[in-house]
C-alpha cells in the first residue's frame, strides 16, 4: 500500500508553516539524508536540499534525534495529525 | 498576555499528567492540565494495553467505565524465521487481580481526562506548552510557570508530563542528549476485522483478546520486535526498531512491517482486512542510565517524559501513571508544606524508587546495552535455529532420528565457531547476570 493511503486515513489540520527546519544548508552537503529513510511518514524527500512535506508529519520526532540539524517542535496546537485510535 | 496561577501546572495530558493531575485534584489543589491535541489521546500511540492493577490505583472502578477493547487471555510469543515460525502460547481461563485490558488511546485516554475534568481539573486542550518559565529565585533557578501561544501560566509546581520527546525537560536541562540507540521508532496500524473472525483466528471468545510479542521474520538479527494486539473489531499490528538500527541498516520502518505482515504467521491472522489507521510514535528505550533527574526546583517529570518505560515486559501505561500519581501526592506534600524546592521534591524520586518503577528499571540496567551487542545471536541465529529443531522435529522424512539429532547437533558447531559459541554463551550469562546481580 502506499504512503499516501496509509495518511490519507489520518485527519490532519496542516499549518501554514513547516514546524520541521532543517538546516538547509547543512542539507545541501549531507550524502546520508538518514531522515529520507527513517521518516515514517516520507516527509522527507531527497534533493538538495530536501524537501519537506510538513504537513504529513506524524509528530514522532524521529528525525530530530537521527539528525542534529533539523530544528523540531510541535506544530500549534490547533494543527497537525489527529489520531482517533491511536 | 494573559496570566494565570493556579496550584499545580501539569504539561501534557496523557496516563501520566492525567494521574498526576486528578491526585492533586482529589487533595483539593487547583491544578491546571495543557494537552496539545485536540482531545487526550489525540497524539499518542501504543501498541496497546493498559493493566489493571496501576488504573485501579487512579480509577478504581475503570473495569466498568471505561473504554476497553478486550481483555487479554492470551500471550503469543512467536518467534519468526524467514519462512517458518514457532510459537509459544499462554493462555489462562480464570481472570485474576492482575489483568491487562486491551485498549485505544484515542479512547482511553480521552475518557480518563473526562473524568479528571469531572474531579475538577481544568483541562487545556490544543495548547502547546512552547517552554518553561525559569526565575531566579534566592541565586536559584525556578520554575514557576510555562508559556503556551496564547497565555502564561504560573503555578508553583510544574510536572512534566510531555512525552518522550519532552522538550521542557530538556529546556529545564533536566535530560542528558538522546541518541538514537537510546529510543525505537513504532509504527502501527489498525486493521478492521469483524469480531467473528477475530474470535475465530485467535481462538478467543466475547470480548477477550490475545497479544502477540513477535521476534525475528524481517527483523532477524535487528533490535527490533514486532507486537499485535486484538481490539474489538479490529486488531492493531506493528512494530518498534532502535533507531540507530535503521539508521545503520538504511531500513525503512514500513517496508518492514510491510514484511512482517506478508509473513506466513502473520499474514493468515490479517487477511482481508482493512486499513483503519497509520500511525507512528517513538518509544525511550534507554531505561534506568538515561533516566533523567526526575526533579528540580519547582518541577518533577513523570512518564515517558523521564524515560519511565520498561521495555523488556511492554510496560509504559503503568509506569507512566504511577509515576504521575506519586509525583501528584509529592506535589499536594509541598503545597501543604509551603516548600517546592529540589530538595522537598526529592522525595518524589525517592518514593518512586520504593516501587517497581524504578525497581524494574533498575534491573534491566544493563539489557539493551547486551541486547544491542548481541542482536545477530540472540534476535537472529538462535530464533532461526529453534525453527530449524521444530522443523527436523516434526519433519517426516524417512530418514532415521538419531541420525537427524547427530546431524542438528553438528550444525551448531558448523554454523558457528567454538569460540563464537563461546562468546553467545558468555553474552546469554552477562544477560542473566545483568538481571539477578
Amino acid at each position: 500500500m502506499s504512503m499516501d493511503k496509509k495518511l490519507y486515513t489520518l485527519k490532519y489540520t496542516p499549518d501554514a508553516n513547516s514546524h520541521l527546519k532543517p538546516d538547509l544548508e547543512k542539507c545541501k552537503t549531507c550524502k546520508a539524508k538518514i531522515c529520507t529513510i527513517i521518516c515514517p511518514a516520507q516527509v522527507y524527500s531527497c534533493g538538495e536540499p530536501v524537501t519537506v512535506n510538513f504537513e504529513n508529519c506524524l509528530e514522532c520526532g524521529a528525525c530530530k534525534i537521527a539528525c542534529p540539524y533539523i530544528g523540531w517542535e510541535y506544530p500549534r496546537g490547533i494543527k497537525g495529525v489527529m489520531f482517533k485510535h491511536g | 498576555m494573559v496570566e494565570t496561577k493556579t496550584d499545580i501546572i501539569v504539561a501534557g495530558g496523557g496516563p501520566a499528567g492525567i494521574a498526576a493531575a486528578v491526585t492533586a485534584a482529589r487533595a483539593g489543589r487547583k491544578v491546571i492540565l495543557i494537552e496539545r491535541g485536540k482531545f487526550s489521546g489525540s497524539k499518542n500511540v501504543f501498541g496497546g494495553a493498559v493493566y489493571a492493577k496501576a488504573v485501579r490505583e487512579i480509577f478504581p472502578d475503570f473495569e466498568e467505565k471505561a473504554p476497553l477493547e478486550r481483555r487479554s487471555v492470551k500471550h503469543n510469543f512467536a518467534l519468526l524465521g524467514k519462512e517458518d515460525f514457532t510459537v509459544i502460547s499462554y493462555g489462562s481461563a480464570h481472570s485474576s487481580e492482575t489483568e491487562t485490558y486491551i485498549t485505544e488511546r484515542g479512547k482511553f485516554d480521552r475518557w480518563m481526562a473526562q473524568e479528571a475534568r469531572k474531579e475538577g481539573v481544568i483541562i487545556v486542550e490544543e495548547t502547546v506548552v512552547r517552554e518553561l518559565i525559569i526565575e531566579e529565585r534566592g541565586g536559584k533557578k525556578n520554575i514557576s510557570g510555562v508559556r503556551t501561544e496564547l497565555e502564561d501560566y504560573y503555578a508553583d509546581i510544574v510536572i512534566l508530563a510531555d512525552g518522550v520527546n519532552s522538550l521542557l525537560a530538556e529546556q529545564a536541562g533536566l535530560r542528558g542528549k538522546i541518541e538514537p540507540k537510546d529510543v525505537a521508532l513504532s509504527i502501527k496500524e489498525v486493521i478492521k476485522l469483524d469480531r467473528e473472525k477475530i474470535n475465530e483466528r485467535f481462538g478467543v471468545k466475547a470480548d477477550e483478546g490475545c497479544i502477540y510479542q513477535i521476534f525475528g521474520g524481517p527483523m532477524l538479527g535487528i533490535v527490533g520486535l514486532g507486537f499485535l494486539y486484538t481490539n474489538k473489531n479490529s486488531v492493531s499490528i506493528g512494530l518498534g526498531i532502535a533507531l540507530n538500527e535503521l539508521i545503520s541498516r538504511q531500513v525503512k520502518p514500513y517496508d518492514v512491517l510491510d514484511e512482517l505482515k506478508n509473513h506466513p504467521a502473520v499474514a493468515p491472522l490479517i487477511k482481508d482486512g482493512e486499513l483503519l489507521e497509520y500511525s507512528a510514535h517513538l518509544i525511550p528505550e534507554c531505561g534506568y542510565k538515561k533516566m533523567p533527574k526526575l526533579y528540580a526546583d519547582g518541577v518533577m517529570i513523570a512518564g515517558d517524559a523521564g524515560m519511565l518505560v520498561d521495555n523488556v515486559h511492554w510496560e509504559g501505561t503503568n509506569l507512566a501513571m504511577i509515576s504521575g500519581k506519586t509525583a501528584g501526592e509529592t506535589a499536594v506534600e509541598a503545597l501543604n508544606a509551603g516548600d517546592f524546592s529540589a530538595k522537598f521534591l526529592s522525595r518524589y524520586e525517592k518514593s518512586l524508587r520504593e516501587t517497581f518503577v524504578i525497581k524494574d528499571l533498575y534491573t534491566y540496567r544493563d539489557v539493551m546495552e547486551v541486547i544491542h551487542k548481541h542482536a545477530g545471536e540472540f534476535l537472529g541465529y538462535y530464533p532461526q535455529k529453534i525453527n530449524a529443531f521444530f522443523k527436523m522435529f516434526t519433519g517426516v522424512d524417512g530418514i532415521p532420528k538419531r541420525d537427524k539429532y547427530h546431524a542438528f547437533i553438528k550444525s551448531i558447531f558448523t554454523d558457528r565457531k567454538i569460540s563464537k559459541l563461546s562468546k553467545d554463551v558468555a553474552g546469554m550469562v552477562k544477560l542473566i547476570w545483568s538481571i539477578m546481580k
